[in-house]
C-alpha cells in the first residue's frame, strides 16, 4: 500500500477499526512515519475519550483482587529488572497531577500560591463538592466551564490557559449589577485549572478574570480577559 | 505497605508499575478500573467477558509498563487503548451480536467516592456534549467501530458505503471529536488572555 492511503488509516487504528492485515501494514508503516506516529498520539486520546461516554457501573470488587493475584503470579517467573527508566515526578507535575484522581483526561494544575499539598487538596476538595452536588449547573464557554451551586457557590474551570508573565498573577473577580467587582481568588495558568471561587456568585452576577501583579488587588487594575454571566437557567 | 500515591501522576503511576510495583498496579487500578470495566461492558454486553478484558488489559499493561513512552501518550489513553483492544478482540472472537441498540443509561450502583463519580459524570457529560456535535454519520461510524467492535470493511458493507467513505469519516469524526474536547495536540501554542474592554 502507498504511503499516503496507509497515512488514511490512522484513526481506524486509532478505533482499532482495522482488519488483522491492514493492521500488521499499518503498524510496520508506523515504526518509520514520524508524522503517523504524532497524528495517532491526537487521535488515540479522542478515541480513548469515547471510553468516558459510557454510563460507569462499578466493576465487582473480586476482579480487582484477581488482577493483583494474577500480576503477582506472573512476576514470580520474571527475572530481575533490567535498570529501567525512572522519570523524576517534577514537583509542578506534582502538583498537576493531585487532581487526575480516576481521571488521565485531567490534570489540573493549582495555584503555586498554595504553598502546602493540604491547601493545594483543600482547593480541589471544594471544587470537587461544588461539582458533585447535583443541583450544580454548568455554563460552558469557548475555554471553560463555570460550576454554580443553587447556593451560588462556584468554581471555574480554564483549559489550556498560558501562565502569567513573571510577577504578575491571574485574579478572578465576582461582579454583581451595580456593585464593584469583589476580589474570587488567584490562580496560574495550565492545561486544566480549577478555581474555587472565594466568593458566592448570585444568579446574573459576572464572574471576571484579569491579569494582576503579584498577590493580588482588591480592584481590577486590568481589563478582563474573560467574562462570564451567571445567566439564570430560563 | 500502605502507601499514598495521590500526589503523583498517572505517568509516574507507571513508571513505578514499571518496576513491578504492585501496589501501583493497584493504584492503576483504583483510577482506571471502572471506567476501563464500563467501555468493556459496553463492547462485549456481558459482565464475564467485560471482566475478562479488564483483566487482560491491566496484565498486559504490568508487563509492558517499561515500554510506555509517558512523552508519547498520557497514561490513560495507552492503559485504555489496551484495554479496549482485548475487549474488540474478545466481541469478535465470540461472535457476539453487535448490532443491537446501545441499552439506555441506567442508574448503576455509585461507587464508594462520591468525588469520583463526580468526575465521572463530568467527563462523561463533556463527552457526550462533544458527540452530539458531530454530523451523524461521523458520530455513527465512531460509535460502531469504539463500542461495536466493527471493523472498517465490516462497516462498510454494514452501511453500504466504500471503505474510502467509511475511513474519512473515522478521520474526520475523530479530528473533529479532538478539537471539540478542546485538547491541545502537542506544539500547539497555549491560550493567550488577551483583555478586551468591557
Amino acid at each position: 500500500m502507498e504511503a499516503d492511503t496507509l497515512h488514511d488509516l490512522t484513526a481506524a487504528y486509532a478505533l482499532d477499526a482495522l482488519d488483522p492485515e491492514d493492521a500488521r501494514e499499518y503498524e510496520v508503516h508506523l515504526a518509520r512515519c514520524e508524522r503517523c506516529r504524532e497524528d495517532l498520539a491526537e487521535l488515540s486520546q479522542a478515541a480513548t475519550a469515547l471510553a468516558y461516554a459510557s454510563e460507569a457501573p462499578a466493576p465487582p470488587p473480586e476482579l480487582r483482587a484477581r488482577i493483583l493475584q494474577e500480576a503477582s503470579r506472573e512476576r514470580a517467573n520474571v527475572v530481575p529488572l533490567r535498570p529501567r527508566w525512572v522519570r523524576p515526578v517534577a514537583a509542578a507535575a506534582a502538583v498537576a497531577a493531585i487532581v487526575a484522581i480516576g481521571l488521565g483526561l485531567w490534570a489540573m494544575s493549582l495555584s503555586n500560591r498554595l504553598d502546602s499539598r493540604e491547601r493545594a487538596l483543600t482547593a480541589q476538595e471544594r471544587v470537587t463538592q461544588i461539582l458533585a452536588r447535583p443541583d450544580s449547573r454548568k455554563i460552558s464557554f469557548d475555554r471553560g466551564t463555570l460550576i454554580v451551586s443553587r447556593s451560588g457557590d462556584a468554581a471555574l474551570v480554564l483549559r489550556n490557559l498560558e501562565r502569567p508573565k513573571p510577577g504578575r498573577t491571574y485574579e478572578a473577580w465576582v461582579a454583581e449589577p451595580g456593585s464593584s467587582p469583589r476580589p474570587a481568588g488567584l490562580f496560574e495558568g495550565g492545561d486544566v485549572v480549577a478555581v474555587p471561587l472565594d466568593q458566592p456568585v448570585p444568579d446574573g452576577a459576572l464572574v471576571l478574570v484579569t491579569e494582576e501583579p503579584d498577590g493580588g488587588r482588591q480592584a481590577p487594575t486590568s481589563d478582563p480577559f474573560l467574562q462570564v454571566e451567571n445567566a439564570s437557567p430560563s | 505497605m500502605a502507601r499514598s500515591f495521590a500526589h503523583l501522576s498517572d505517568e509516574a503511576i507507571v513508571a513505578l508499575v514499571a518496576r513491578s510495583d504492585q501496589s501501583a498496579l493497584a493504584e492503576l487500578y483504583d483510577r482506571f478500573g471502572r471506567v476501563a470495566y464500563s467501555v468493556a461492558l459496553r463492547i462485549l454486553r456481558d459482565e464475564k467477558l467485560a471482566e475478562d478484558a479488564v483483566q487482560e488489559g491491566f496484565l498486559a499493561a504490568w508487563r509492558n509498563a517499561d515500554r510506555f513512552m509517558p512523552e508519547r501518550a498520557q497514561a490513560s489513553t495507552w492503559l485504555l487503548t489496551l484495554v479496549h483492544r482485548r475487549a474488540v478482540d474478545l466481541v469478535r472472537r465470540e461472535n457476539r451480536r453487535r448490532a443491537e441498540a446501545l441499552p439506555e443509561d441506567t442508574d448503576y450502583a455509585a461507587s464508594d467516592s462520591a468525588e469520583d463519580d463526580a468526575w465521572l459524570r463530568f467527563e462523561r457529560e463533556r463527552v457526550q456534549a462533544a458527540l452530539s456535535k458531530l454530523p451523524d454519520q461521523q458520530r455513527e461510524a465512531l460509535e460502531l467501530a469504539y463500542y461495536g467492535g466493527f471493523t472498517q470493511s465490516e462497516l462498510a458493507e454494514r452501511l453500504g458505503q466504500p471503505v474510502g467513505t467509511i475511513k474519512s469519516r473515522m478521520f474526520t469524526g475523530l479530528a473533529r471529536l479532538r478539537e471539540l474536547l478542546g485538547e491541545p495536540g502537542p506544539g500547539e501554542t497555549a491560550w493567550k488572555p488577551t483583555p478586551f474592554t468591557t
